[in-house]
């Protein structure tokens, strides 16, 4: 069931409406971050505290020959200064990466990216660290380094992974999914098949806040407390325990406010490994905080696929198959954070919204001298490149029909009565209903008009371009049977709390970064047990105080611990019930659940409310037999499927045909994440995706030069948008619930940022089609756009 | 963060004051008036400095607008949003608030001086451009009092680097009034704050009979210096605005640079902004001039 | 080095370094850690504080520099319980996700209004130019200036 609403002007009257579960509410994190109280970790100050600096390779790649330290050690205010050698004796030189690689905490045989880690200092204050990093002495021997990904496999390149016993190339893995040869025969026999390269480059999350931790590990109890900018607390305390080979129990990992993740903070770097040696050896709080290029050139880039796709369909625009081949630059190490299951993450979901016969992907991936990582960037595992893929591949096929793009799509759909569908490479989509989303988001563009204004401007030498994206997520993972991160399945715990006097505490293990876990998961309990949503305190982010899941990325927590939330708050109703039915004297069959309140059937004046039912539980008197004192529960929810939400974008633009400068004029978002619970906050979700998109789209690019040296190492030079850059955002939605989910809801955090890339650069190709242009790649910078009006496109890497 | 490497602060209390100090400390102290372009580099340690010296004291002294008959007198201190806001200078010279409008961001803007950022000297730089295409001179103040007045061309002795010598002080430029001017300024960035591509100052002044008495084009981003044209200015001179003349201009001022290809864009690309961004500045010029 | 200058209306007095960035000495020094810092490069305005009423990128401005001068920071907008409109706004239309951008954009538009107490939409994404936030897309925090110059307004 799909209900479609069309958008509401915003008004003042009405923002906050206090409702008692969904509904648009004001955010209860809004007064400490508008009163400068947030807590980041920046922040934490305790006393005795010391301060941490990394010392970074300058080269891409490089023998480490010797490091001297000992000018640094006698620097004024220097407690500690630790090399690779050091945390070789300690077992701690090497850690795992979250894909079963192995990353350098600190180099002891080679560099192989520039700005790797390769000491540190620990003085009494950030400045002092600072400068005795310039007294560390190392001596290097410059290796060539591999730069090209083309390069990477040939027979005399350099060798960058020689720490891996018997590792003879560069080659990192193969993945294929699919059937190849039903995929030939469908190709073979199709009427047009088109091909195209495409690159989506390397870009970078870059939170505002950069990555960073304060260590505190007191020897007496042998506790480390550790503050960081993580998504995944508890999955990080597991790691620690692993690396550090500290007790577990021991642990305690806070992640207190975070200044944005976008997936940034999923992994462990070695700074924040550096910073718990650093209080090891020190015996003091240790604090690291990166600067800004230490976070652009050395922590979780995105990307970096280059794509050769292939589409096939009939003459009348009937898609048969989709093909691609996939060249994957993964770094020096492989620091993808993806299910271990699915290293490609859930790039497999290429055949996007579309009924196809066939599909076919055969990736190969492999090692270069730059950067780790690999997934972030509000990824949902690679589903951005998936999404860009086919609805680029897609919007050539309608060029080579000369078919309407919208059209195109819509004659494809995969019809709602069709779900669950199984698409070729085996994901299963588990509602929705795609020709109300696409024409809803049609008709707010006034899409004909549109494309009547486009005809009157082309005659006129005028450069405007409409371009479409319809796309499907995958997110929510699990289910634990198929996705672990190192073993961890990807489940979630919840814990509900209810007080004698009716207010409750709520406890999570995923982690907000910005998403207002605070608000939303107060309203999911509200919705499910009437207690007002301000009377509900939301834990996260601390592992001593929350249950264990595997934390925020991929869109997850909603799908997962949202139905957490809903369900152990179902679980304290249904207890709630048995104390009303021996508190109103009837059967639990005999009552009806009105929320907040359980009330006799047919005699609503007989009721009792939740907190009435709160202070039985933990009042004086008998409850019924069976029935423990106390209103609480706990649950570790499963999902038996991810979720799949989607939409419609469309962008409208328009190029100066003198300087080939793109100016996004309109974007009209439409999404279906299923059932909504706060209104408010999706639409913000989605206005701040949608900016992403307009950067990877427009400007964003880390790149390198032959030599490996990272030309985007700061915001001068890796370009992020501002508000000039980006329209007054126009949205909608359709609400196509997830059969599977407890409460219908599919998640949101990703989807602008998967779908709106497509629409950017399809409506720039669009507005070129007087050129001839059918493909340029991202980003679409004036100096690119114009080389692509001259037919001089060329990929940026 | 990164943080600059130890350094001392010295506070100015007068410009003769501070002329002293950098007397006296040779090249290992450097005047700071915004700072930012000076502070970023320090804190990458690209630039290191014994003794920073704050002028922001002198604003009072250094910061003004001034109309004389014949030229307009700025203040080496005056301060980029006082540039954008004042009106008397857009009224004389409105390629002034053209580029004010597109130099960083507002907030920057509070703080970044026009002396800062001629002695920068950075090739990208726009207020060069400006400076260039209006005919500036600059009033260099040395030891003693001394003071000397240098056209832009003297005053840019390669990227990077000016006339300025580690005992002097850059303190007012100064821009000549003619009549029947009109003045516009184009910049193409990849994105507002950013460095120009490329960007273009056009200035022209028109007799009573709308002839070009005079041109002049400064373009930045396009080679290691910003410099007039004058083979530009000589072809405009005595000649009818048209359509046909600016095209012509625009392509001498394509031959007439030397952009180097980078992240910001291909050189070819650099060299048709040349061309595309004079002649819209031209233009713009021309009409404003008529006006 | 000794320095001396009012911090939201405070007068405060320090022995500092010379190179101590104002960024540091707020949240350092005085532990007013509302101010945050995102890039080394004058880029991203999260560090934007007031100095004589101007907003400033603090992380490019000296702490010596601010010597004899008054600085305002987040914490010094709201007047006891109640919050500055620009904040109330900011709450109101979801112009804020994570936080960490928004108390230099909040000293930015609050600057903004004093100026202009009826500003553009135009106007507004103008004077925010100089300040990344990852989170909202912008639109929201222009609707949350809106919201303060309308109140504003009728309070008059």
């Amino acid at each position: 069931m799909t209900t479609v609403e069309e958008p509401k002007t915003t008004t003042f009257d009405d923002n906050d409406q206090k409702p008692v579960g969904f509904g648009r509410m004001l955010r209860k994190e809004d007064p400490r971050l508008l009163r400068g109280r947030g807590r980041f970790t920046d922040d934490v100050q305790l006393p005795g505290m010391l301060h941490l600096a990394i010392l970074r390779s300058p080269f891409a790649h490089a023998r480490v020959v010797s490091v001297d330290t000992s000018a640094a050690e006698a620097a004024p205010g220097v407690k500690a200064v630790v090399t690779g050698e050091t945390l070789k004796g300690l077992g701690l030189a090497w850690m795992p990466t979250l894909s079963n690689d192995v990353q350098a905490v600190l180099a002891t045989d080679k560099v192989r990216f520039q700005g790797q880690e390769v000491a540190f200092v620990v003085a009494e204050d950030r400045y002092a660290a600072r400068d005795a990093l310039e007294l560390i002495d190392v001596e290097y021997e410059v290796l060539d380094p591999v730069i090209d990904v083309r390069q990477a496999l040939a027979p005399d390149a350099p060798l960058i992974r020689d720490d891996l016993e018997g590792k003879a190339d560069n080659h990192c893995f193969d993945w294929e999914t699919g059937d190849a040869d039903e995929t030939e025969a469908v190709f073979a026999r199709a009427d047009v098949v088109v091909q195209q390269d495409i690159v989506y480059p390397r870009v970078h999350p870059a939170p505002m806040e950069t990555c960073g931790a304060v260590a505190d590990f007191d020897a007496v109890e042998g506790k480390l407390k550790l503050w960081s900018t993580t998504q995944a607390p508890h999955a990080h305390r597991t790691l620690y325990a692993i690396v550090a080979g500290l007790p577990e129990h021991k642990i305690q990992v806070i992640a207190p406010d975070i200044g944005g993740g976008f997936g940034n903070k999923v992994p462990i770097y070695p700074g924040y490994v550096c910073a718990i040696v650093g209080s090891i050896v020190t015996g003091k709080p240790v604090k690291w905080m990166e600067d800004r290029s230490e976070n652009l050139i050395s922590t979780g880039f995105a990307r970096d696929y280059i794509m050769r796709g292939e589409i096939a369909a009939t003459r009348d625009g009937k898609i048969l198959g989709i093909r691609t081949n996939v060249l994957a630059d993964h770094g020096a190490f492989n620091g993808t954070a993806a299910p271990v299951k699915y290293p490609a993450g859930f790039f497999g979901v290429f055949t996007g919204s579309y009924d196809i016969e066939a599909a076919y992907c055969k990736m190969t991936a492999v090692y270069t001298n730059k950067a780790p990582g690999g997934v972030a960037y509000a990824c949902s595992f690679r589903i951005t490149e998936a999404v860009y893929l086919v609805e680029r591949i897609v919007d050539c096929l309608a060029a080579e029909l000369d078919m309407d793009p919208a059209e195109l799509r819509l004659k494809n759909f995969i019809q709602p009565d069709q779900f669950p569908y199984t698409t070729k490479t085996g994901w299963v989509y588990d509602s929705g209903n795609y020709e109300p989303t696409m024409r809803l988001a049609m008709d707010i563009a006034g899409y004909a008009d549109l494309r009547r204004e486009q005809e009157e401007k082309r005659a006129r030498g005028e450069l405007m371009g409409i371009g479409i994206s319809f796309f499907t997520e995958a997110v929510g993972a699990g289910p634990r049977k198929n996705m672990d991160i190192l073993g961890l399945g990807m489940a979630d715990g919840c814990e509900l709390r209810v007080h004698p006097t009716g207010k409750a505490v709520v406890r999570l293990s995923v982690k907000t970064q910005g998403q207002g876990h605070e608000t939303t998961f107060a309203q999911i309990v509200a919705e499910e047990i009437g207690i007002p949503p301000a009377d509900i305190e939301v834990v996260h982010g601390d592992t001593d105080q929350t249950p264990f899941g595997l934390g925020t990325y991929g869109s997850r927590s909603t799908p997962v611990s949202g139905a957490a939330a809903a369900l152990v708050a179902r679980k304290v109703r249904d207890k709630a019930q048995l104390i009303a039915s021996a508190m109103l004297e009837v059967t639990v069959a005999d009552l009806d659940w009105v929320k907040g309140s359980f009330q006799v059937k047919g005699d609503p004046a007989k009721a009792v409310t939740i907190q009435q039912i709160a202070m039985r539980a933990h009042g004086a008197g008998d409850l019924p037999e069976g029935v423990e004192g106390g209103l609480e529960a706990q649950i570790c929810y499963n999902p038996s499927n991810l979720t799949y939400p989607h939409g419609a974008y469309i962008c409208v633009v328009d190029i100066d045909p003198g300087t080939a400068q793109v100016k996004v004029r309109r974007f009209i978002a439409v999404d279906d994440c299923g059932t909504r619970i706060n209104p408010m906050i999706i639409e913000g979700q989605i206005h701040g995706g949608l900016t992403d998109g307009v950067g990877m789209a427009l400007m964003e690019m880390i790149s390198f030069d032959e030599d490996g040296n990272c030309l985007g190492a700061s915001l001068m030079d890796y370009l992020i948008p501002t508000a000039l850059e980006v329209p007054d955002w126009e949205t909608g939605y359709t609400v196509t619930p997830s059969p599977h989910h407890p409460i219908g809801a599919k998640g949101v955090g990703e989807s602008a940022t998967v779908g709106s890339p497509p629409a950017i650069v399809n409506a720039v190709v669009d507005a070129l089609k007087p050129y001839g242009v059918r493909h340029a790649d991202m980003p679409l910078t004036p100096s690119r756009v114009w080389d692509a009006m001259r037919g001089r496109a060329t990929p940026p890497i | 963060m990164q943080v600059p490497a130890p350094f001392e602060y010295e506070r100015a209390t007068s410009v003769d004051q501070a002329i002293g100090l950098l007397e006296r400390l040779g090249s290992s102290a450097r005047l700071v008036a915004g700072g930012h372009s000076l502070l970023p580099m320090m804190k990458l340690r690209l630039a290191n400095f014994d003794y920073l010296i704050d002028i922001n004291p002198l604003h009072a002294e250094l910061g003004y607008i001034r109309l004389t008959g014949d030229e307009v007198r700025i203040g080496a201190l005056t301060r980029h949003r006082e540039l954008l806001e004042s009106d008397e200078l857009a009224a004389a010279f409105p390629i002034f608030r053209d580029a004010e409008r597109v130099i960083a961001d507002p907030v920057v803007r509070n703080r970044g001086t026009l002396g800062g950022s001629l002695c920068q000297a950075d090739p990208s730089e726009d207020l060069s451009a400006v400076c260039t295409t209006l005919d500036a001179s600059c009033v260099i103040r040395g030891p003693g009092g001394s003071e000397r007045v240098v056209t832009m061309e003297e005053f840019h002795v390669g990227p990077y680097e000016t006339a300025v010598g580690d005992d002097e002080m850059l303190t007012e430029i100064r821009l000549p009034l003619r009549p029947g001017g009109g003045s516009a300024y184009e910049k193409v960035e990849r994105r507002a704050g950013d460095w120009a591509v490329v960007s273009a100052g056009a200035a022209v002044w028109l007799t009573a009979d709308g002839t070009i008495a005079d041109a002049r084009v400064g373009l930045a981003a396009v080679g290691p210096n910003t410099t007039g044209i004058p083979e530009l200015s000589a072809a405009l001179r005595g000649r009818e605005p048209a359509e046909d003349l600016y095209e012509q201009a625009g392509a001498i001022a394509a031959r007439s640079c030397d952009p180097a290809t980078d992240q910001r864009g291909s050189a070819d690309y650099k060299r048709h902004l040349a061309d595309e961004l004079t002649r819209r500045t031209l233009r713009t010029a021309v009409a404003r001039a008529r006006s | 080095m000794q320095v001396t200058m009012t911090v939201n209306d405070v007068e405060v007095t320090a022995e500092i370094e010379g190179r101590l960035l104002l960024v540091h000495f707020l949240r350092d020094t005085l532990s007013l850690t509302g101010t945050h810092w995102g890039c080394d490069t004058s880029n991203c305005g999260t560090c934007v504080v007031w100095l004589d009423g101007e907003p400033v990128k603090s992380c490019t401005v000296l702490a010596a520099m601010a010597d004899g001068h008054a600085v305002r920071t987040v914490e010094g907008l709201a007047r006891g319980a109640e919050l500055d409109p620009i904040q109330e706004g900011f709450m109101q239309c979801h112009g804020l996700q994570c936080g960490f951008c928004t108390p230099g954009m909040m000293m930015t538009c609050r600057a903004l209004l004093d100026k202009n107490p009826d500003p553009t939409d135009a106007e507004i994404r103008e004077a925010i130019s100089g300040q990344i936030c990852r989170c909202t897309g912008y639109s929201t925090i222009v609707r949350s200036v809106r919201w303060a110059s309308v109140h504003e307004a009728a309070n008059k």
